[in-house]
């Protein structure tokens, strides 16, 4: 059966509702709380085992040591001397990333930390790679 | 009347993907019309075998935006077959809610888009706008609206809570009633019917001998449905019916779509209430066993069909996707015959193309540095000659 202008009524109804979108750019836009954002990096928890680098399906990650080392700590009489933790630096190219956290997850010492950080245009794209010390 | 062939794309032909039909028209009355791919060819399958198993994951994920978690899945349980993974039933279960999910968005995008391409914009509004409501769903439960990454090798990455089944039940309570709406919409409307109605026919036979699948085949009475027909994931265990319709045009397909939305929404209930209890993932070495493994998935455009060779490295040997694009490509040239230039639009656009999906093949010989175009002869040459190297002699054929 043929009914003209059936969504007539529908649509002078919706000039009195609210409208449905958010006024993102100055109101807060709303995150879900599973939302994947940046990854942030610990340093002190990092064991360097390059296992974030090779899951990381954009090669954004790398993981190197870091220019300064802790110093040794003091060895103590009588017992062999305790290895030195070393520290690593992570540089995490965010043009890259797809923000998938599969590093994170993948993480065995949990040193990558999935943060909800997602305001992460620039207009210099140097900027966009981070070095996480 | 002489015969003048004009070209319809690249540039946006229907929707904002680019490809190319040479229409052949006789005043304003389409006579012949040929596609011509090769627009977005992006070398995904030679990419994914230079990847991890876990890494191909991401990448075979952007093969095409609205069916990412199909494509996965596919990829996945190929990946299973060959690993002889357990995969959990909980799993399974989050799997299959996430492919019911993912094709009520589809379906409700579809449906704007159609009606953007009927000139029926206050529809496209309104369907987009309820589209939200199953998007905040996926992003809920996974963290993003698109892709949402849920599968992993051996199960899924997040369980779902208490609340949150909660709350995806409310949304689809109220996209219930909305959909009742747009069938009243749909068939009533005479805009619509205007449009829709005897454009772009598809009869049973030719949808068989072109190899429909989906939506377009089911519009054309053909009963075919991966999940019905070979069940997997958890499928055998959903009570749903495989919507057909005998019109064989574009209203059909725009009914099978819209009912379509409404087994889904029965079934994502069902799955939610009958979520089984038990560990969400198991865990697969990252290396495979040398194997094989070939699987086929429902889309929401149809039916999708991957291809898994492993050598028994973390890296597979080859990847081979068929889109459902691809197979509804040649009943497209056949739909648009005889019909009006002005519908042309929306007869591609009925069979919900996705052409980033579909391009996947380019030759291109790096000594020379160009690009070569192999006629049909030169391929069934090849093709010979490569089976006769290992043994196996088509000539005769």
């Amino acid at each position: 059966m043929k009914h003209p202008a059936r969504i007539f009524k529908e649509a002078i109804m919706h000039l009195f509702k609210k409208p449905a979108t958010c006024g993102y750019p100055f109101e807060k836009a709303k995150v879900m709380p599973n939302f994947r954002g940046r990854i942030d990096f610990d340093s002190s928890k990092c064991i360097g085992c390059q296992m974030c680098v090779r899951v990381c399906p954009a090669k954004a990650i790398e993981i190197k040591l870091s220019a300064e080392q802790p110093p040794a700590p003091a060895p103590v009489e009588g017992q062999p001397a305790a290895p030195v933790k070393k520290k690593f630096d992570c540089i995490m190219k965010l043009d890259r990333c797809v923000y998938c956290w599969q590093c994170a997850e993948t993480c065995p010492k949990k040193a990558l930390i999935m943060t909800q950080d997602f305001e992460l245009a620039h207009v210099d794209r140097k900027e966009l790679r981070r070095h996480y010390k | 009347m002489s015969k003048i062939t004009i070209p319809l794309g690249p540039q946006h032909p229907a929707l904002k993907e680019p490809e190319n039909f040479m229409l052949v028209l006789e005043g304003e009355q389409i006579s012949g019309a040929t596609v011509n791919l090769g627009y977005n060819h992006r070398g995904m399958e030679k990419a994914a075998e230079e990847r991890t198993y876990i890494q191909n994951l991401y990448l075979i994920e952007r093969v095409c935006g609205i069916c990412s978690h199909s494509h996965t899945t596919c990829y996945i349980t190929n990946v299973e077959e060959i690993a002889k993974a357990e995969t959990p039933k909980r799993a399974l279960a989050i799997r299959a809610l996430f492919g019911e999910l993912e094709r009520v968005h589809s379906h409700l995008l579809w449906l704007g888009v159609a009606a953007y391409e009927m000139g029926f914009e206050t529809l496209f509004m309104y369907t987009w706008r309820d589209r939200e409501q199953v998007l905040d769903c996926l992003e809920m439960l996974s963290g993003n609206r698109v892709h949402y990454s849920i599968n992993t090798i051996g199960g899924v990455r997040r369980d779902i809570s208490a609340e949150q089944k909660a709350e995806v039940l409310k949304r689809i309570a109220y996209l219930e009633e909305r959909t009742k709406y747009y069938v009243k919409i749909g068939t009533e409307e005479s805009t619509i019917l205007a449009r829709t109605q005897n454009v772009g026919k598809l009869p049973y036979d030719v949808a068989i001998q072109r190899g429909a699948v989906g939506p377009t085949a089911r519009a054309s009475g053909v009963a075919r449905d991966v999940r019905k027909d070979e069940p997997y994931l958890i499928y055998n265990e959903l009570d749903f019916k495989v919507i057909t319709h005998d019109t064989c045009d574009v209203f059909g397909r725009l009914v099978v779509r819209v009912l379509e939305l409404v087994e889904s929404y029965k079934m994502i209930k069902q799955i939610l209430n009958g979520l089984p209890e038990g560990p969400i993932a198991v865990k697969v070495p990252m290396r495979l066993p040398a194997g094989e493994a070939v699987n086929h998935y429902e889309a929401p455009r149809g039916e999708d069909i991957h291809y898994l060779k492993a050598n028994g490295t973390d890296k597979p040997d080859r990847v081979k996707v068929r889109a459902p694009t691809m197979a509804n490509l040649q009943s497209v040239a056949y739909m648009m015959e005889g019909g009006w230039l002005a519908d042309a639009p929306l007869v591609i656009a009925a069979i919900d193309p996705c052409m980033s999906c579909t391009d996947r093949a380019a030759v291109w010989d790096p000594k020379k540095g160009k690009t070569t175009v192999y006629g049909w002869e030169e391929l069934r040459k090849m093709g010979i000659e490569h089976y006769k190297r290992r043994g196996v002699d088509f000539s005769r054929l």
